[in-house]
């Protein structure tokens, strides 16, 4: 009886010490988010004192720092969070879902999707604000099911299903390249945002938009962030556990399609975003609990550090998708290193 | 990986040819190349009545037919060797391999050396053809070797999966790094999709020249490792067992191939999907046999390059679609058929 109480203390212990430093990290991660998200706003060209930031930030009308702090870098910091957030989300739902963190929506063809969408509807359709970004996620929707029913043969492998999203992806960027080439009056700026992602040029009615959707989409994941915790188990646990197997799993599937659409149709696909967070989040966690916010708050944070160093530590000015680009490719490298023949084991 | 494996692995599809059945797609490949090169003379964004061709080939420059013709004929030339090569390079490097799914663009290869250009143009202040050519050359060995080296790593060694992976990721990455070092510089910024997305558009006698003698000898070397590919296909063990050294064949091969994207890509940018789909198509009509192998990749790869050429000028006039879009348009579906069609294991 005595050996039951310690075991129970024990792993009471246990728990809660884990719970601690996983509010600890969280709590971390957000000063992070917030550090970045202030130095955005206060340290560009020149510098802005944080009483006028905030005179800013509260409506106040400021000479210079008015417009450089309210018109330039609020909507670019704001635009960085928003999407480094659904990229992080979506992502992590993905990898979790599929058992594999090579298949990421930027990997596996669906952020690539969206782009193609987006662009089209911006330069063939004449099409702006939100429609675009519905048009980017029923696109994005369509593609999920098409690399979904081409991997398909006695069921989806993981495999398969990457190699065949490597096709994919292959296709809709030289339908973008397509696109912009016929474009009448096709700017530097704007192939970089569809091929590499960038918050170049960003405005405030564009957040809007994001914030809709990491809103509704994230709400939705939320919700079922138990049941996805349990669906890491297996299937077959989960359903015996009580989960509705595949109603979650669609459910799921379409709000990170969403996300990882809407933030596309703002900003592009930002390159690695979305397959860094998740694997990022569960390092620093080392798997306390679920990883969900966790990784939205590391895609906000990639975002928000790649488009500072890309516009102000760098010899030249990059747009952000440029440097997470060059960031990403190493993981992946290494993750490619590690896996083994039937593309799962990581 | 036992002999047997190996072998099924490499050749999926096995197919052996008689003699004649090869001799007989040969010349119709060479008739249907004929007919392909002679419509990319005459069409585009102005037809050509023939005649005018006639006139442009004996280098009269009277009227703007004749005037277009001369424009066309180095364009479809570099179109011709720039396909030829990848076709052949692909050839190589599935051979090399023993992967179904290698091919100069899938594999990074072609944007390691499009970096390398553009590094020595805007570091090193290279600005003559045939340097651009033997850096591309440089690029594409170090970029081979690397992904090579990366797939190869690891539980498993070379599956395609990981090479596949491998090459997507250096061919990002170095995506990436072509926009960072082209975009500070405002005076060729212009030119960053030349050195993304493949064409021969700017196709000169200068420029094609400056090529040929990196292309001649990429050419040797793969046909002359067509034996070596041969005895590679039946697995390291039993080819080291027929007296082949088969690291020194392999990286002989992989030269040749090398050579041959390299030397394209300085021509003409990063040209994908060529060398995956060709030889695939090459091994119904031809066998497994390398040594038929190989010339027939050359041809059927050269042909295809001239024909996305001239679909790329009529689809979208009267502007024009580069070539390397269109190659991947035709090829990435290619890709995904092959990855369907092999079973996951062999995957």
């Amino acid at each position: 009886m005595s050996a039951l109480d310690a075991t129970i203390e024990r792993l009471a212990g246990a728990r809660g010490r884990r719970a601690r430093r996983r509010r600890l990290v969280v709590l971390a991660l957000l000063a992070l988010v917030g550090s970045a998200f202030w130095l955005t706003l206060s340290l560009g060209q020149s510098y802005t004192p944080p009483g006028e930031v905030l005179r800013v930030l509260f409506g106040e009308p400021v000479p210079g720092a008015g417009f450089t702090v309210g018109e330039l870098r609020l909507p670019r910091a704001l635009l960085s969070v928003l999407a480094g957030a659904s990229f992080g989300l979506g992502g992590v739902v993905f990898q979790i879902m599929l058992r594999n963190p090579l298949a990421s929506p930027d990997i596996i063809g669906i952020s690539w999707g969206a782009s193609a969408a987006a662009v089209i509807a911006i330069v063939v359709l004449s099409l702006s604000g939100p429609i675009v970004a519905v048009v980017a996620i029923v696109a994005a929707l369509a593609v999920a099911v098409l690399i979904y029913g081409l991997s398909f043969r006695n069921g989806v492998a993981g495999t398969r299903l990457i190699l065949v999203g490597i096709g994919v992806s292959a296709m809709m960027e030289s339908v973008i390249a397509y696109v912009l080439s016929q474009a009448p009056a096709w700017t530097l700026q704007e192939a970089m945002r569809w091929l590499t992602g960038s918050v170049n040029g960003a405005r405030l009615a564009d957040a809007l938009p994001l914030l809709l959707s990491l809103v509704a989409f994230g709400g939705m994941i939320a919700a079922r962030a138990r049941d996805l915790d349990v669906l890491r188990l297996g299937d077959d646990t989960a359903a015996a556990l009580g989960v509705p197997v595949g109603a979650t799993r669609v459910l799921l599937l379409v709000a990170a399609v969403g996300l990882i659409a809407t933030a596309t149709a703002v900003c592009g696909p930002i390159s690695f975003v979305a397959f860094l967070s998740g694997p990022i989040a569960a390092r620093v966690f080392a798997n306390d609990g679920s990883p969900l916010f966790p990784a939205a708050l590391v895609g906000a944070v990639l975002v928000l550090v790649g488009d500072y160093a890309g516009q102000f530590l760098l010899p030249g000015r990059y747009p952000v998708g440029v440097v997470t680009g060059a960031l990403g490719a190493p993981y992946l490298i290494y993750l490619i290193v590690r896996v083994n023949r039937s593309g799962t084991s990581l | 990986m036992s002999a047997l494996s190996a072998k099924r692995g490499g050749a999926a599809g096995a197919v052996v040819r008689s003699a004649r059945t090869r001799g007989l797609w040969l010349a119709v490949m060479v008739v249907v190349l004929a007919a392909i090169c002679a419509l990319s003379v005459a069409v585009g964004t102005r037809d050509v009545a023939w005649s005018d061709v006639l006139a442009g080939l004996s280098g009269e420059v009277d009227t703007i037919g004749q005037a277009a013709v001369a424009v066309r004929l180095p364009r479809t030339l570099l179109a011709l060797a720039a396909g030829a090569a990848l076709g052949l390079a692909g050839a190589v490097m599935q051979g090399v391999t023993r992967n179904p799914l290698a091919d100069p663009g899938i594999l990074g290869v072609n944007m390691g050396a499009s970096l390398a250009v553009v590094v020595g143009i805007v570091w090193f202040g290279l600005s003559t053809a045939t340097s651009y050519a033997a850096t591309a050359v440089v690029g594409a060995g170090v970029t081979a070797a690397f992904v090579y080296g990366i797939g190869s790593l690891g539980r498993g060694g070379a599956t395609p999966l990981k090479l596949a992976l491998a090459g997507a990721a250096t061919s990002v990455a170095f995506s990436s790094l072509v926009i960072a070092v082209v975009l500070p510089r405002a005076d060729i910024a212009g030119g960053i999709r030349s050195w993304q997305v493949g064409g021969v558009g700017g196709a000169t006698w200068h420029a094609l020249a400056s090529v040929l003698p990196f292309l001649a000898a990429g050419l040797a070397i793969s046909l002359l490792s067509a034996r070596t590919l041969n005895s590679l296909a039946l697995g390291d063990e039993l080819a080291a067992g027929l007296g082949e050294h088969v690291a020194r064949g392999r990286a002989l091969a992989a030269l040749g191939a090398v050579l041959l994207c390299g030397a394209t890509t300085a021509a003409c940018g990063p040209i994908g999907f060529v060398g995956l789909v060709v030889p695939h198509v090459c091994r119904m009509l031809a066998g497994v046999d390398h040594r038929w192998l190989l010339p027939f990749s050359a041809l059927a790869g050269a042909g295809l390059l001239v024909a996305a050429d001239v679909v790329g000028r009529i689809a979208a006039r009267p502007g024009e679609i580069e070539v390397g879009i269109v190659t991947a348009l035709i090829g990435a579906p290619f890709f995904i058929w092959i990855v369907r069609r092999h079973r996951v294991r062999e995957l």
